[in-house]
């Protein structure tokens, strides 16, 4: 009972900020709607009971790439001309409608083979386990650590005044 | 009723085609980022989701959730930096007006 409720929560609040996004006319406003947004999908997580998870989205969506983008926003005098929409927008909302009506439609159609299993929680020790244990994901964490350096000198190489 | 698969998957479906429609409708570049990161947390959404209820016992989707978590933040640095370049060049980053590289 309290899942249900908190999901629909959750989902309402999200979808709401996700509208907010798009919609508003203020830049920074619609930045701090994402934001709202990320920190709902943290809670979303904890219903599906990835606690490390949500505590990842909240450490880097709502802490470090929220900052990145507000930053991004000050630097660029966007707030004084607000989000203008580009000619596309009706081709866009009539494309997103299709999208979301073809997945709407697989998705309630299709069988899924749901476990019946109690999910495992805590999750970090299990996590760490598949991540850097025997036979896990080790080869892909370093090269997610090579993508995250080369993506670093990278920003510093174009972001950094000729 | 319950809250199952359905209703995550519905959710995160939702969320990346509001995404999806901020992508293509959207002039400024930071708006058009913010709302590939929110396509990008819905995805993530649905990893976790199937993680949860198909396979329960094994994580798989959690860890592809915190791969994509990675790029993401690959993608928004280096994405804010080409933002940053354009726009000490053109003084503007409305993505109508990017158009050297137009035939």
């Amino acid at each position: 009972m309290a899942l249900t409720v908190s999901f629909w929560l959750l989902a309402v609040v999200a979808v709401t900020a996700a509208l907010g996004v798009v919609l508003l006319r203020n830049v920074f406003r619609a930045a701090l709607s994402l934001i709202l947004c990320f920190l709902m999908v943290a809670g979303l997580y904890i219903t599906l009971s990835a606690d490390f998870l949500a505590a990842v989205q909240i450490l880097v969506y709502v802490g470090a790439i929220s900052v990145l983008i507000i930053l991004a926003i000050m630097m660029t005098r966007e707030v004084q001309r607000g989000s203008p929409n580009s000619r596309f927008q009706i081709p866009a909302f009539i494309v997103a409608i299709l999208f979301l009506e073809v997945l709407v439609l697989t998705l309630i159609n299709t069988p899924w083979q749901i476990s019946s299993m109690a999910p495992a929680a805590p999750t970090t020790a299990a996590l760490a386990n598949s991540l850097f244990g025997e036979g896990g994901y080790l080869l892909s964490v370093e090269i997610a650590a090579v993508l995250l350096l080369s993506a670093t000198i990278g920003a510093i190489v174009l972001a950094r005044e000729k | 009723m319950m809250i199952g698969l359905q209703h995550y998957l519905i959710l995160s479906a939702v969320l990346f085609s509001v995404g999806l429609y901020g992508v293509l409708a959207k002039r400024n570049a930071v708006i058009i980022l913010m709302c590939v990161e929110l396509m990008l947390n819905a995805v993530n959404i649905t990893l976790v989701a199937f993680s949860r209820y198909v396979v329960p016992a094994m994580l798989t989707g959690q860890v592809f959730a915190i791969f994509v978590m990675v790029v993401a933040a690959a993608e928004v640095a280096v994405g804010l930096a080409i933002i940053f370049a354009i726009y000490r060049g053109l003084e503007d980053i409305d993505v109508s007006k990017i158009d050297l590289l137009k035939w």
